[in-house]
């Protein structure tokens, strides 16, 4: 069977049905499948981070997942996370204002780790912040904006 | 970087594995949490013609208390294992360590099979399976058998398990009465793979004095690395600073055997040794001996 196989998934809530090959990776399915491109793609082997979404809620690696094992799961990219272009997720907005990034590669990958990591400590110290964001590498800003944003994003969503 | 083609299984029962994995040989690979099996396939290190995926199979993910040992699942998720309560309880050590295994984001998909199997010097868990005397069960088509943590990691990424083999359940005995436990370590950064690491534990007796003693390496040779004759030295005495000393010295200078890389000269990583021995000695005697 490494024919294409069919699944079907919910990504950003919405449900897609396609046939993949099975060495196909997630990160592959999403961008170049559904044309999803805001899930980066560094590294792919587990390092740099840039590929973090949610699956089933949980922040994970999609260059580290083929696509035919989210069948039937539920996926969350960086473009399910603000409803319109006028209205972004309040961490979004925090990375905005406190200046976050610099080229935008690594932050669709940030934002994905933090979502779930400021659910679980909704007041967190630097200190944990900086923990949280050892899995995601950044190599323009020296993370200071970065730390500052999620601080200020645990704030915003208190 | 794309992995070469394969074909895909994704059994939802361990018997279905087991069959899959006896009919399809040796060209077959397990798929775990793979997130050391999907690097290796992304560089085309790893090329198996046939992909079983165990991530359907829930008969192999949970955490189970017993009368005398905890029984995990090999698809427990290390996720699981870091905030599971019959863990922290049963199995400090181990609790204490598994924060230390990559980021969360690996640890949610990470699973506590893939990475025995795997076997990585550098790894947490072979390290602290050792320490706390864990069992393997292992199963193929036919049969089943057990094997001791000690006998299971034969050598650098290599396990006792043979091809036919699945990994199904791991047994870890409940820490014994008055033994305290820590685990330190070494990383350039939070998550990375540790230049030097230890875990120890250390059983008192009535009297105060060192029952047994445990003191168990990674990334201090092919695989997880006991150090046995060290801890001799403090087997049957009050525990004190000179035979901590004594014992951190000879653990160190002669019973580990690292091979330095690129982050630490051998060297380096012997002085680590030296150091987070004398603290984990330290602060497991502490702890023992808060909980008599
Ligand atoms: C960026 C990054 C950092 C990491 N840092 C660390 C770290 O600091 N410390 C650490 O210990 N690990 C680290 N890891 C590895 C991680 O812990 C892996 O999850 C683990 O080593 C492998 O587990 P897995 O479930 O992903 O196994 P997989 O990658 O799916 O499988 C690994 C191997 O085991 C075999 N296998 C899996 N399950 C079974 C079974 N039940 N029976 C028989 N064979 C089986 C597979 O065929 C494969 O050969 C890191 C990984 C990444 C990507
Ligand atoms: S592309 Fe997935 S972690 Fe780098
Ligand atoms: S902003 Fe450029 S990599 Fe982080």
């Amino acid at each position: 069977m490494t024919q294409p196989i069919s699944i079907t998934l919910t990504v950003n809530e919405q449900e897609y049905t396609r046939e993949v090959e099975p060495r196909m990776l997630l990160s592959d399915f999403l961008r170049h499948e559904l044309g999803l491109t805001g899930t980066h793609v560094g590294c792919e082997h587990g390092v740099c981070g840039a590929c973090t979404i949610l699956f089933d809620g949980e922040s994970m690696r999609s260059c580290l997942i083929f696509a035919v094992q989210a069948d039937g799961h539920a996926i969350t990219t960086v473009e399910g996370l603000a409803k319109d272009k006028d209205n972004l997720h309040p961490l979004q907005q925090s990375f905005w204002e406190a200046h976050g990034l610099q080229c935008g590669y690594c932050t669709p990958g940030i934002l994905m780790s933090m979502i779930p990591f400021l659910k679980q400590n909704p007041d967190p110290t630097e200190e944990e912040i900086r923990h949280a964001l050892s899995g995601n590498l950044c190599r323009c800003t020296g993370y200071q904006h970065i730390v500052d944003a999620v601080k200020l994003a645990s704030e915003k969503m208190k | 970087m794309k992995p070469a083609p394969f074909e895909y299984h994704a059994p939802v029962s361990l018997e279905q594995a087991l069959e899959l994995k006896a009919q399809s040989g040796e060209d077959a690979k397990l798929l775990a949490g793979g997130q050391s099996l999907v690097p290796a396939m992304n560089f085309r290190v790893v090329q198996p013609g046939v992909l079983i995926d165990l991530n359907r199979v829930s008969e192999l993910s949970y955490i189970r208390e017993e009368k005398k040992a905890i029984r995990v699942g090999a698809m427990a998720r290390e996720r699981h294992l870091e905030f599971d309560p019959v863990i922290e309880k049963r199995a400090p050590l181990l609790h204490e360590a598994v924060p230390f295994i990559a980021h969360p984001q690996i640890r949610n998909r990470g699973t506590i099979g893939g990475s025995l199997v795997h076997a990585d010097p550098a790894a947490e868990l072979p390290v602290l399976m050792l320490a706390l005397n864990a069992r393997m069960k292992a199963k193929n088509i036919s049969r089943e058998r057990w094997i001791e943590a000690k006998d299971f990691f034969v050598g650098m990424f290599t396990t006792a398990l043979e091809p036919d083999e699945i990994l199904v359940e791991i047994e870890i005995p409940f820490m014994p009465p008055r033994a305290g436990w820590s685990f330190m370590e070494v990383a350039p950064r939070a998550g990375d793979y540790a230049l030097m690491g230890v875990a120890a534990q250390v059983t008192l007796d009535e009297a105060g004095k060192c029952k047994e003693a445990r003191l168990v390496y990674l990334n201090a040779g092919e695989g997880p690395l006991e150090a046995r004759e060290a801890t001799q030295l403090l087997e049957g005495e009050p525990p004190n600073d000179i035979l901590i000393e004594e014992t951190a010295a000879l653990a160190s200078e002669k019973e580990i055997n690292p091979f330095g890389n690129v982050h630490a000269s051998a060297e380096f990583q012997r002085h680590l040794a030296k150091v987070l021995t004398k603290r984990t000695l330290q602060q497991a005697i502490q702890r023992a001996g808060e909980l008599q």
